[in-house]
């Protein structure tokens, strides 16, 4: 049947002589001394979870998965950063009190809050041994100061120009790349726009159909009689 | 035309005309690569000991932005010693719109239309592996009828854009259109059955998660089954045009090497990667969609020169001919999308997805994660001809100028999916 | 060089190879399925008093590049009124994606072939008021006869009684542009 993402050999999801994620990360962990890998779950697609890996031991990692002999990962087809902006999340916890002399319950909330990184996403496939994807993932330590990961370009060619596009379009700094420079963006540019907390520069051109989004744009720019 | 051909495109040839036994290709036998090791490892460009000692100065040119074989705004800025290349710095850009970022502030729904503006001459692939993607990641199921149709759609694209690409490359070469003026001519039937089906002839925003938007017209199987069997007719007329062509083999033959090795390590895909030899077709490998029903074989090349790449072209047409001829015999009536999937609203649940086709011009890929929101939290493209001109200077480095516009041609590109 | 004479003297007799067509004098038929920009369908003989469009807002929400500008029309005690006081289109900006037609549940606005738009002024010719894109039914029916019989049975499945503002018609017709599509 034609389905998309049930059927195991569609839609790019074969990993049939791939060793389950946990297995690969037992063996990394072998193979590489003092890795940090954990395995970050995907809730809509299973079989496309990922192994985070600390940029430290990003390269060694990349490239016993390009030469295990099992595994061959020598393609590595998709690189690209995601921003993850800060994030709270409240917890509501009861806890007893002591209230003048009383022990009380009461209610509170915590907020946690999950200092914010960038990261970047590699997603390697085998075209000697035709499985995958395996997929791996650096993270900054936060979005501000310290951006820095590893380049897997030594390790992949084909990570070149897209880490350079991850540079320039989201600034992360890759370490070990042979030629960092800006790709889609002019080199004189300064901010990183596929940041999600990029604010567009004000350049207003005149819209005849002021719609919602564009209307408080073109109020700051001039009065707006009679239209809305 | 009539000197006696000396190399083997003899070979290449023997393969164009089918006298290949398909037996000798086994299509689903693993790559024999040699190991990876440090050969292709990228070494910092300040310590490439690239530059040999030049005869003569070295000379710097940029060609481009606007450069009529540049296929667009592209721009190479390219050290000369004498008339060979001894360093290639594409630079590109130009068209950047940041796609990725529109994607983020549109609907799931909102961004087919723009996807048909990536790559503009296979409109239909790209909503096909958009609406993959979305798929997977929302686990939706397409009917049987919508299969066909979508197969049928992205083989006609296929043979649109090669068809195009033939014509260009030789356009570059100095045919001065004709090659490419009938190639369009055979892409004009093809666009018109498209605006017959979608209503737009480029831009056709057809395909729809967990389908295809509307049924065909009536009388559309049989425009393109008249569009089909007279296609190979075109193909010969090519072949017989170009194939053994003196000037067209003298220009291409051992130009523009790729080693397999190096294809694979680049991420190189589609006809580039299998005229260097490598047997890697998404179509054969992920099977996605329908393809595991159809008889068809997937060319490669021995050399990975820009003949070779030619030569996958036009051998590609042949097998996508095939494909269509037993799509429009087996295809099902039925419903053509799933009634369940919502239009407006659609939200997909959190997670993230990756899904992937054999475009024309290599492995297009869509990355998706979803926040449970109505917007992608992130959407990104993997452009097969962006990631294609990683190897742009490996492949020129040596040649002349006149043919690196060649082997530019010969990688297809089209600007608006490498800048996006 | 056989070939290319061949299809030298072939572009002379084939009728597959001629590829001129002398427009705008000749024109080639348009497929039923084509489409160009979106047009607002009324009902009956009043452009304004017909519209189907109730103004909610649906295809100015979907629309990807947002060329679509409502306002709901109120009455004097600002309720709002099933019908839109503007109903404008920036056809400069509109990329003919036919999604507005999907998601429009009122089978209000639907997609013109006539695809001779250009104008020289950019904000007076390309943006489209509800005078300029309203059209009779006869005329969707002209131009995508499959489509309007499917769009009539459900437009009379959920018919209620429209209650549309009466206004003065000779107007609305004299804003609103003849169609130029001659067919």
């Amino acid at each position: 049947m034609s389905a998309c993402a049930s059927s195991p050999t569609s839609g790019g999801g074969a990993s049939g002589s791939l060793p389950s994620l946990e297995a690969l990360r037992d063996r990394l962990l072998e193979a590489v001394p003092g890795a940090q890998i954990q395995i970050q779950p995907n809730p809509a697609v299973p079989e496309q979870s990922s192994l985070v890996v600390d940029p430290a031991h990003a390269v060694a990692v990349a490239r016993y998965l390009r030469d295990a002999e099992d595994l061959r990962l020598d393609y590595c087809s998709n690189v690209t950063g995601v921003d993850w902006l800060d994030a709270f999340t409240e917890e509501t916890v009861t806890r007893t009190r002591v209230v003048e002399g009383r022990e009380v319950t009461v209610e509170e909330t915590i907020r946690h809050r999950r200092p914010g990184y960038l990261e970047v996403v590699y997603h390697l496939y085998s075209m000697s041994l035709r499985h995958g994807p395996v997929i791996l993932r650096q993270r900054t330590r936060n979005r501000v100061d310290d951006t820095r990961v590893a380049s897997l370009t030594p390790v992949w060619r084909s990570a070149e120009f897209q880490e350079r596009e991850v540079y320039d379009l989201f600034g992360v700094q890759f370490e070990g790349h042979p030629d960092l420079r800006r790709i889609l963006m002019w080199d004189e540019f300064a901010d990183h726009p596929m940041r999600k907390d990029y604010v567009e520069p004000d350049d207003y051109e005149y819209e005849p159909t002021p719609n919602a989004e564009i209307l408080p744009k073109a109020r700051r720019h001039y009065p707006l009689e009679g239209t809305a | 035309m009539s000197k006696p051909l000396d190399f083997d495109a003899a070979e290449q040839l023997a393969m164009a005309t089918g006298d290949v036994e398909p037996e000798q290709l086994d299509h689903d036998a693993p790559v024999s690569l040699p190991p990876p090791g440090p050969r292709y490892e990228a070494v910092p460009r300040a310590a490439s000991p690239a530059i040999p000692e030049p005869e003569g100065e070295l000379l710097e040119v940029s060609v481009g932005p606007h450069h009529p074989s540049t296929h667009g705004v592209f721009r190479m800025n390219v050290v000369l010693d004498g008339e060979k290349i001894v360093q290639l710095k594409p630079v590109f850009g130009y068209l950047h719109r940041n796609h990725e970022k529109l994607g983020e502030q549109t609907t799931y729904l909102g961004n087919m239309p723009y996807t048909d503006r990536l790559d503009y001459f296979c409109s239909l692939s790209n909503n096909w592996a958009y609406a993959l993607a979305v798929e997977k990641l929302a686990g939706l199921k397409v009917p049987e009828r919508a299969e066909y149709i979508r197969v049928i759609t992205a083989e006609l694209t296929r043979l649109v854009n090669h068809s195009s690409l033939v014509g260009f490359l030789l356009h570059d070469m100095g045919t001065m259109g004709t090659p490419l003026m009938y190639a369009f001519r055979e892409r004009e039937k093809i666009l018109d059955a498209f605006e017959a089906l979608t209503g737009a002839r480029m831009m056709c925003n057809y395909h729809r998660f967990g389908g295809c938007r509307v049924d065909l017209p009536p009388g559309w199987l049989d425009q393109v089954r008249t569009i089909v069997d007279n296609f190979p007719r075109f193909i010969d007329e090519m072949e017989r045009l170009l194939s053994e062509n003196e000037v067209l083999i003298a220009r291409t033959h051992g130009v523009g090497v790729l080693p397999p090795e190096l294809a694979v390590n680049a991420g190189v895909t589609g006809p580039s990667l299998r005229a260097s030899g490598i047997n890697y077709d998404l179509r054969k490998v992920d099977r996605y969609g329908i393809y595991d029903r159809f008889q068809f074989r997937v060319p490669l090349g021995e050399k990975g020169d820009v003949y070779d790449r030619y030569m996958m072209r036009i051998l590609e047409m042949r097998e996508s001919v095939k494909i269509l001829q037993q799509a429009l015999r087996d295809i099902p009536e039925g419903p053509v999308i799933d009634p369940k999937v919502r239009l407006r609203n659609f939200t997909p649940p959190v997670g993230e997805a990756y899904g992937r086709i054999e475009a024309p011009k290599g492995e297009l890929g869509f990355y998706l994660i979803s926040d449970g929101s109505k917007k992608p939290y992130r959407y990104r493209i993997r452009p097969p001809s962006f990631i294609n001109l990683t190897v742009l200077e490996d492949m020129c480095r040596g040649h002349t100028l006149a043919d690196a516009v060649i082997i530019l041609g010969a990688v297809d590109i089209v600007l608006g999916e490498v800048d996006r | 060089m056989i070939e290319t004479a061949r299809n030298f003297v072939g572009s002379y007799y084939d009728p597959a190879r001629f590829p001129t067509i002398q427009y705008p004098e000749e024109r080639q038929p348009l497929p039923e399925n084509s489409r160009s920009f979106p047009i607002l369908i009324y009902d009956g003989e009043d452009p304004e008093a017909g519209l189907r469009c109730v103004a909610c807002k649906i295809c100015e929400k979907e629309c990807p590049p947002q060329c679509i500008y409502i306002v709901v029309e109120r009455d004097e005690k600002g309720r709002a009124k099933r019908h839109p006081a503007v109903f404008d289109l920036d056809i400069s900006v509109c990329m003919g994606c036919q999604i507005c037609v999907e998601v429009c549940p009122f089978d209000s606005i639907k997609m013109d072939v006539a695809f001779e738009k250009a104008g020289t002024d950019r904000f007076g010719r390309m943006l489209l008021h509800k005078q300029d894109l309203a059209r009779p039914n006869e005329y969707f029916h002209q131009i995508h006869p499959t489509e309007a019989a499917q769009s009539d049975e459900r437009v009379g499945k959920t018919k209620k009684a429209p209650k549309p503002k009466p206004k003065p018609a000779a107007d609305a017709a004299a804003e609103r542009q003849p169609s130029r599509l001659a067919a």
